[in-house]
């Protein structure tokens, strides 16, 4: 069960009668000290790095604030500022495009390969760690340097393009028509974690549905439609929230490419580069507070709207 | 998404290979014929060639000049240049080492952080019953998929006012302090898949909550520690952000800023030796990788399902 049925589910539980509530109050009342005591930690945690500095940036985002001068209270100027920022805008443009193309792509290709996985076949755990391993390094700078001479003048791709007759000189990195797309295709080259949970939620699916299904006379694609498709909603649907989410605060590979200026033409000027370049290139702290708080608006946005669209397409067998 | 199967995965989440046979229909595997099986194959090994080949190309090409490197798309070696690794070891201004022990020094601290505090939450949110458990649960829950922007700058703030600046401390500290919740709610799944009559039995014999913790737990929730340190190790050895925010004096600098660095301090154009060093610092990752695969799996396995 992910986080996110877990949280749905809490939801539902709360109905309760006046009655229960309060013999569930006398009976929450038994480990209240060490309940208390073994979530200190998380509790601590959870108001001096979390809620804490929630609030903090939400008031920050009201101010100007350098670091050195103490903060100056400027009500909605940042706000009102961020509307005509250009390179604001820019920057979000480009992490769209990177989250709406990206983010699709790499899981229609990591359930392309579960589904060619799962079927107890030869080679599977080699296959596996194969498509796996990249997710795990693609994070990293060293990958991200690679991907700077694969795509670069003289790099592998135009090597290879060479070898096949093809005149091929075009700077991928530092052409700002290709730029973003060599980080997208980073992006999908990491498949594998989401592919590994795939794989994981078809096990789950009973064997005796397809078993049912065939001898009903249903083909392949039929039943990959109306049994592996309804059944693995779930997991699609957990994969997609996970994948925005994360998408839209990638930073590293972008830095790494760009050598952090987000270049060549602000192309691949993701939101957190520019985030960074206000608060720690230029100490606008207070600016890069509000933009913080717009990605939380965007992302709760973009949530909100596959949680409510995912009444219409993710099927709960319970 | 019924009980029993959510336990069933959290008891035996960690046992390998069982797992990879699918359920499936008897016969359905044999309705396909050689000829399909066999392109399937094909198109396999096709995606993990075009998969695989940057990274052992980049191990290839570590060890060739890099005027060759620019013109040599393929695999074969005619010598072994390590002059890269010779050269990229002392290129900066400390030896190579001096970035792997900073960054050792982070992932050590951040893998302690982790397991006492998020296995100390964990036992509260699996075990014991408290006031307002489902609320700090839902916001445990919550924070999983907050994004660390929203919290970075006053975090920032409140290091820099601490003058923790160029320390290791706000990469550590935070740890200990159970913010990385993902690993809070695997260990709550894992936790939640094991009996509770064992805790009665140590209840019975006059345990408290230390000790069914402590030595009940603990020794079974071996494979979920497991996955949150190998985790734990992968994500900070090459977490780049944070280092790069905190880490500004040379002398702290992590083995990520160490490789950007070359960027500059070669004018970006020595590729032998910042892929020899680049690779230097997959190497533990993909170690972690190799001999760990089996918990990670089975790690975003259990918190992944439905």
């Amino acid at each position: 069960m992910s986080a996110i049925s877990e949280l749905s589910k809490l939801k539902t539980r709360r109905a309760r009668t006046p009655e229960e509530r309060a013999a569930a109050r006398k009976e929450a009342g038994r480990d209240n000290k060490a309940g208390y005591l073994f979530l200190l930690p998380w509790l601590v945690g959870l108001f001096a790095f979390t809620l804490g500095p929630m609030l903090a940036s939400l008031y920050l985002s009201l101010t100007d604030y350098n670091l050195i001068q103490t903060p100056e209270f400027i009500g909605l100027d940042n706000y009102a500022r961020m509307l005509e920022d250009a390179r604001l805008h820019k920057s979000l443009q480009v992490t769209f495009t990177y989250v709406v193309v990206g983010v699709p792509a790499q899981l229609a290709l990591a359930l392309a390969i579960a589904l060619l996985l799962d079927k107890g076949m030869r080679g599977l755990a080699f296959y596996r760690s194969v498509f796996y391993l990249p997710s795990m390094l693609g994070g990293s700078v060293a990958i991200a340097l690679l991907w700077r001479q694969i795509f670069g003048t003289g790099g592998l791709v135009n090597q290879v393009l060479q070898l096949l007759g093809i005149d091929a000189t075009t700077g991928y990195v530092s052409d700002p028509d290709y730029a973003l797309w060599t980080l997208i295709l980073l992006h999908v080259w990491t498949f594998g974690s989401p592919m590994v949970i795939f794989l994981a939620g078809l096990r789950q699916i009973p064997g005796m549905y397809y078993e049912a299904a065939a001898l009903d006379g249903a083909n392949k694609r039929k039943q990959f439609v109306r049994i592996t498709l309804p059944l693995l909603s779930p997991i699609i649907f957990f994969n997609l929230v996970l994948q925005l989410i994360g998408a839209f605060q990638s930073f590293t590979q972008a830095f790494i490419v760009s050598n952090g200026t987000g270049g060549p033409s602000d192309s691949t000027l993701f939101y957190t580069l520019y985030l960074y370049d206000r608060g720690w290139a230029n100490f606008q702290m207070g600016y890069a507070s509000a933009m913080a708080w717009l990605l939380l608006v965007i992302i709760g946005i973009f949530t909100a709207v596959n949680f409510f669209a995912a009444k219409y397409w993710v099927f709960y067998d319970d | 998404m019924t009980e029993p199967t959510t336990t069933e995965r959290a008891t035996e989440p960690m046992t390998e290979d069982a797992a990879d046979e699918p359920m499936r229909a008897p016969g359905a595997s044999r309705s396909g014929s050689v000829g399909r099986s066999l392109l399937k194959h094909v198109l396999l090994i096709a995606a993990s060639l075009a998969m695989i080949y940057p990274l052992v190309w980049m191990l290839v090409s570590s060890l060739r000049p890099t005027e060759v490197i620019f013109r040599t798309p393929g695999l074969w070696l005619n010598e072994l240049y390590v002059d890269n690794y010779i050269y990229g070891w002392t290129a900066l201004a400390r030896p190579f080492d001096w970035y792997i022990v900073n960054s050792g020094i982070v992932v050590l601290g951040a893998i302690a952080g982790n397991l006492i505090a998020c296995s100390l939450a964990a036992y509260a949110f699996a075990r014991l019953r408290f006031r307002l458990k489902t609320l700090w649960f839902a916001i445990m829950l919550m924070t999983i998929m907050l994004p660390y922007h929203v919290v970075v700058v006053p975090q920032y703030i409140l290091f820099n006012n601490l003058d923790m600046v160029n320390t290791f401390l706000p990469l550590v500290l935070p740890k200990f302090l159970a913010t990385d919740a993902f690993f809070v709610f695997l260990m709550v799944q894992f936790i939640r898949g094991i009996p509770t009559e064992l805790d009665e039995a140590a209840r019975i014999d006059g345990a408290g909550h230390v000790r069914i913790f402590g030595q009940v737990l603990i020794p079974l929730m071996i494979p979920a520690l497991a996955t949150t340190a190998i985790f734990t190790f992968i994500w900070t050895w090459s977490d780049f952000f944070t280092s790069l925010i905190y880490l500004t004096s040379p002398d702290m600098y992590t083995v990520p800023i160490a490789l950007r660095s070359f960027l500059d301090a070669t004018s970006g154009s020595n590729w032998g030796a910042m892929f020899a060093m680049s690779i230097v610092s997959l190497v533990p990752m993909f170690l972690a990788f190799l001999f760990g695969q089996k918990y990670l799996v089975k790690g975003i396995a259990t918190t992944g399902g439905k």
